[in-house]
């Protein structure tokens, strides 16, 4: 098994299937059935290769593995590099099973231009896989830069009545911010001659060129998390995203942002870290609070789940700046976590959009009675997404809140108070659409849950428990190579904390 | 063996009941549910035998939970007395209700779903009370809040039940969040989260102070009063209570089970499960037995008011909570668990008694509309006499020892609160007796209120719903005197579950109460009766004649001290206007128009102005290139003016 280039082959089976499907002529229904056939069959296997990548994962080293080289610029060291360690080894993992879902997710409700939307897919995976993958941090910017153009076309062409607005919105937010990336990017290459991580990692920079280099950097990932107050484009995006756009944009894309805070922030600018911490809490804190109300209010299910997300990448934000492993490891858990409940939730939505063709609140109710299948599930996804423990979502947010307490109470308390805030909003939701009376007659005759769609909600039901009542084999996957990150961090060892209580403030 | 069955069979009849319920029909799925639960009350039965009475106490390890590299948690079964206690409780009330729901529930389309409900509520509640560690505590904790939501929430058509379901819910959150600060500060000064880590690491805890506020507090008070107010959201104290009396939206089973007997006892188990650390803080100890006075109280007064017969009875669990409450504050936390165990049969039997009048007078639950139908049902009148003797503490019934015992241990205590709590402990007395006998004269006594309709349909439960109603009545009868000598047996019966520090025990001191003191709880409860009869029965207008001299008393009483209405103000209108004001004029007001479109505006505006410079008009250009000629011809005379003089 040493000789097969497993990372190249999950990053790019869905181009070539992308390229298989542009080679189907006309646009017969057939056809049409052919290329989805195409797209699911290739995503599947892209997901069982990451499967195998898994396997062959050694978990205790926290170094990269599997790794590949192809040369391209001699004079930085540039290469097209891909390695897997214990960082992005969960997002390949995540991206590789949404994708699938995704694709069936939307077997019947993309309905023009079926083999494009499937190309655009498929590229969408190469190039989301690529930004994991990729230890070379120019190879980075070229895959995290161009997930942009899939996303932009999913939105723009497939999306609902406002997409071309939102689609803009989205573009632009994301492409100012990555602007700044690029900047210190080719800063940290003319300085450092090398375009490889690994000797970025190794080589430290002035305080001066920290601080500069970890604002370009914040700008960028803050704004793809994204953190409170460069969310807007968010709930937008999400409204007039298809389905499926949707749930990569909430499972994965957002991800990519705390992804960027392990990867680059923490190893590379330990001392800006520290620096601009207390502005990351603070961030943070308002976001928690402040997006859970916002959520509360929203007459448009997409737009209260797209904010109740802002709320708990929050999480995410805060874990990775305590730097100590509890907080880390729970930003790691909660990104994945929320990548499936998210997901699950976006497409709950989307069942009903496909029936109904709307998603206003005030639409629906009483849906228990007439789709009581669907209801049970919605309820559980309702669930993780509050933090019920059993479920994936307690486990993430209990290991973030654990950190945080570490560092602070009042922190805490304020971050907790997400507890309160989620199940209000997330509740409230529930009792308006799934409970009450059935008062719309349009939804008399609305069917449960379709065998499609239940191959698609079970297994993210399934995975939700699973990682709830027994998380090890996630929350070992990062173990080690957190603890090297945080290495420079010197966190107090908890027993050095005992004997010298600290002040709460 | 018997260990796993009592704990996974009531999660075996939720997932059979839950996955094959419609194919397996009603009257299948309401007896497997039923015999799995009543196997699992046997197992129960036999767990107190071997662990309480035998005294083996064990652990059973199941798996890893979360581990990472400075803290590991894992699921585990704790027996101890303390876990084998409960175990009984939760077991055999819930076998009952199973069993009294299959009649209670027999018309309603959804029995199996009701019954799957019920059996994950009996398996959270199972985790909940046999932990080893806080954190599984903790999923019990709000695994049985999910339950309670589920059932409170069954009939999910009325807008009511969705809104009481909610409410339990979130305000059970706000407890959770304090509870889990305190798990956190324990984890983090003590590095673990297992309960015998925690108390052999309590000195750890000791040392640390913090300071807040310009006050210095000690740890210990700290994480006792943050523990205390998870207790206080699921055990529904003074302040958090709200959404207790509205919970009885649920199907009366449910409130019987959950909302009396068990789930609502969780927060007096935890804190008493985490006795050595309360120990530790005095301070804690007289706050929790303040507010427990308080509810006691507080309850008492608003359950005499109310017409509904289910909220007079939700009232009454909210005082009795009280006096588990104010036991714990006065370091009595034997007889906290001795009136959980007596309270748990007496209330189900009283709860379930009530069902069975609502179910005989066609759902009707307004006590106003009842009266004189005690000669119809028979039966169920008898139960509910046992009921609310127990209740009241009528000497010799299982409420009268544990009653007893709180009072008498608060008597003997020595923080200098105690007597007030004791006066407080006292008037709830007479207050119990007052409500329950008012609840028993108007619901069975005087004339008939009820429209002809309703009385031609009057009938005695079936014997399915009697069944459970008499074991209940039994072990209202006789349980709290068979079990006294065990409860107040100390560490022999107790084991490590319970801890005590020497200068808080008063189990000697108690044996020297003043004869006045032993006799004040009866007069007491003497006193509630007469008051009941004379106002209910002997002169009847007087409640209408006290609400009208005492109308702002009786308004404030009526309207349960107006919680809910400050809430709604001050706490609900609020949070709803921030999220409206931080969406549509911060998001779309304030974000949006600078942010985005602003810089897209700005962008947009700029390329305008620049494409007007090619305006097409050659006389423009040319002045402009003169224009720029004349600056660069100055430019470079500038330039050599510098050199030539510099």
């Amino acid at each position: 098994m040493d000789n097969v280039p497993i990372l190249s082959l999950i990053t790019f089976l869905p181009l070539l299937g992308a390229l298989a499907i542009m080679f189907m002529r006309t646009s017969h229904p057939h056809v049409d059935l052919n290329a989805k056939r195409v797209a699911l069959w290739v995503s599947v296997t892209t997901f069982l290769l990451t499967l195998l990548c898994w396997y062959e994962f050694k978990i205790d080293l926290p170094t990269y593995q599997l790794t590949e080289r192809y040369m391209w610029m001699e004079k930085f060291h540039t290469a097209l590099a891909l390695g897997v360690d214990g960082i992005s080894l969960p997002f390949v993992m995540l991206t590789g099973f949404l994708t699938p879902l995704c694709i069936l997710a939307s077997w019947t409700s993309v309905e023009k231009k079926v083999k494009a939307f499937m190309i655009m897919f498929l590229a969408l995976e190469t190039l989301v896989m690529g930004t994991f993958l990729a230890t070379d941090l120019l190879i980075f910017y070229i895959f995290f830069e161009a997930v942009l153009l899939p996303m932009y076309f999913i939105i723009g062409i497939w999306g609902g009545q406002r997409r071309v607005y939102a689609a803009f919105k989205f573009f632009l937010y994301t492409l100012a911010g990555s602007v700044f990336m690029l900047i210190a990017i080719m800063a940290m290459m003319s300085e450092i001659g090398s375009s490889n991580m690994l000797d970025i990692t190794g080589s430290t920079f002035s305080r001066t060129w920290q601080i500069w280099l970890w604002l370009a950097f914040f700008i960028s990932f803050a704004v793809k998390m994204p953190m409170w107050p460069v969310h807007t484009w968010l709930p937008d995006a999400h409204v007039e995203a298809p389905t499926a756009g949707s749930v990569i944009l909430a499972g994965v894309l957002l991800k990519m942002g705390g992804y960027g805070f392990i990867r680059f922030l923490l190893p590379m600018f330990p001392e800006a870290s520290q620096l601009f911490a207390p502005l990351v809490y603070t961030l943070s804190l308002i976001a928690v609070v402040y997006t859970s109300l916002v959520a509360l209010v929203q007459e448009d299910i997409k737009k209260l789940i797209a904010y109740s997300s802002i709320a708990h990448m929050s999480f995410v934000t805060m874990g990775i700046f305590t730097f100590n492993s509890h907080g880390l490891q729970g930003a790691m858990a909660q990104m994945i976590s929320h990548g499936l409940i998210s997901s699950a939730l976006f497409l709950c939505v989307g069942v009903i959009y496909d029936r109904m063709h709307t998603r206003e609140i005030a639409f629906y109710s009483g849906l228990a009675s007439r789709m009581p299948k669907y209801s049970i599930l919605f309820v559980l996804f309702v669930m993780a997404s509050i933090g019920l423990p059993g479920t994936s979502g307690f486990i993430a947010e209990f290991m973030v809140l654990m950190g945080t307490m570490e560092k602070n109470g009042w922190m805490t308390l304020l971050l907790a108070s997400s507890m309160v805030l989620g199940a209000v909003y997330m509740l409230y939701l529930t009792r308006r659409i799934i409970f009450g009376k059935m008062l719309n007659a349009d939804l008399i005759s609305i069917e449960d849950l379709s065998m499609r769609e239940k191959v698609v909600l079970i297994p993210l039901a399934v995975l939700i428990l699973y990682l709830g009542i027994y998380p090890k084999p996630l929350l070992n996957m990062s173990v080690s190579v957190v603890q090297v990150t945080l290495k420079d961090y010197g966190s107090m060892p908890l027993i050095t904390q005992l004997t010298a209580p600290q002040g709460k403030e | 063996m018997i260990y796993y069955a009592a704990i996974f069979l009531p999660l075996l009849s939720f997932l059979i009941v839950g996955a094959f319920g419609k194919r397996l029909g009603d009257h299948y799925s309401g007896w497997l549910s039923t015999t799995m639960l009543l196997v699992a009350a046997v197992c129960g039965g036999f767990i107190f035998k071997n662990v309480a009475l035998g005294g083996e106490h064990h652990v059973i390890h199941l798996f890893d939970w979360l581990t990472t590299p400075t803290l590991s948690v894992s699921w585990a079964l704790k027996f101890d007395t303390l876990s084998a206690l409960m175990i009984v409780v939760v077991t055999s009330v819930s076998a009952m209700v199973h069993m009294y729901s299959i009649g209670y529930m027999q018309h309603d389309p959804s029995l199996p779903r009701f019954m799957a409900y019920l059996g994950l509520f009996t398996f959270f509640m199972l985790m909940l009370v046999t932990a080893s560690n806080l954190m599984q505590l903790f999923f019990g904790w709000e695994g049985v809040g999910l339950a309670s939501y589920l059932l409170i929430g069954f009939w999910y058509e009325r807008e009511s039940a969705n809104a009481a379901a909610m409410k339990a819910f979130v305000v059970n959150r706000v407890g959770d969040v304090s509870f889990a600060l305190g798990l956190f500060l324990i984890y983090v000064l003590t590095g673990s989260l297992d309960f015998d880590v925690i108390f052999s690491k309590l000195y750890l805890i000791a040392q640390a102070h913090y300071s807040f506020m310009g006050l210095n507090i000690s740890a210990s008070t700290l994480i006792a009063l943050l523990l205390f107010g998870g207790a206080m959201g699921k055990s529904a104290q003074l302040g958090l209570h709200v959404w207790l009396p509205d919970a009885m939206e649920g199907p009366t089973p449910v409130s019987a089970l959950i909302h009396a007997a068990t789930m609502v006892t969780a927060g007096v188990f935890m804190l008493v499960r985490m006795s050595a650390l309360l120990e530790q803080s005095e301070v804690a100890l007289m706050i929790i037995a303040c507010v427990g006075a308080a509810t006691a109280l507080f309850a008492g007064t608003v359950a005499v008011t109310q017409n509904d017969i289910k909220r007079v009875i939700a009232y009454s669990t909210c005082s009795q909570l009280g006096y588990m409450f104010f036991a714990i504050g006065m370091c009595a936390y034997h007889a906290a668990m001795f009136h959980l165990f007596t309270h748990a049969f007496f209330k189900a039997l009283l709860f379930l008694g009530a069902g069975s009048v609502i179910h005989a007078m066609s759902d009707e639950q307004d006590m106003q509309k009842m009266g004189g139908i005690w000669k119809f049902i028979p039966v169920t009148y008898g139960f509910m006499w046992i009921g609310t003797l127990a209740l009241t503490g009528f000497p010799l019934l299982s409420g009268y020892f544990s009653k007893d015992l709180i009072l008498e241990s608060t008597f003997a205590n020595q923080f200098p609160i105690a007597g007030g709590v004791y006066a407080v402990g006292i008037l709830a007395a007479a207050l119990t007796a007052l409500y329950s006998w008012r609840l028993m004269f108007l619901t069975f006594h005087g004339a008939p209120r009820a429209d002809d309709r309703v009385m031609a349909h009057i009938h005695e439960s079936p014997l399915v719903m009697i069944m459970p109603l008499c074991i209940l009545a039994l072990g209202s009868l006789f349980a709290g005197g068979l079990t006294y000598p065990l409860f107040t047996s100390g560490a022999s019966f107790w084991g490590n579950g319970i801890t005590i520090l020497p200068i808080h025990d008063v189990h000697e001191a108690i044996h020297h109460l003043p004869l006045w003191a032993q006799v004040l709880p009866l007069v007491a409860g003497l006193f509630g009766f007469v008051c009941a009869i004379t106002a209910y029965i002997w002169q009847e207008d007087i409640p209408s004649r006290m609400a009208a001299r005492f109308s702002r008393t009786y308004q404030f009483l009526y309207n349960k001290w107006y919680f809910d209405e400050l809430y709604e103000r001050f706490i609900v209108n609020p949070t709803w206007c921030m999220g409206m004001i931080f969406w549509k004029s911060i998001d779309q007001g304030l974000i949006d128009p600078y942010l985005p479109d602003g810089a897209a505006g700005l962008i947009d505006k700029a390329s305008f102005k620049a494409s007007r410079l090619q305006s097409g008009i050659i006389s423009q250009y040319a002045v402009i290139m003169l224009l720029g000629l004349v600056a660069f011809t100055l430019w470079q005379l500038f330039n050599d003016w510098v050199l030539s003089h510099g």
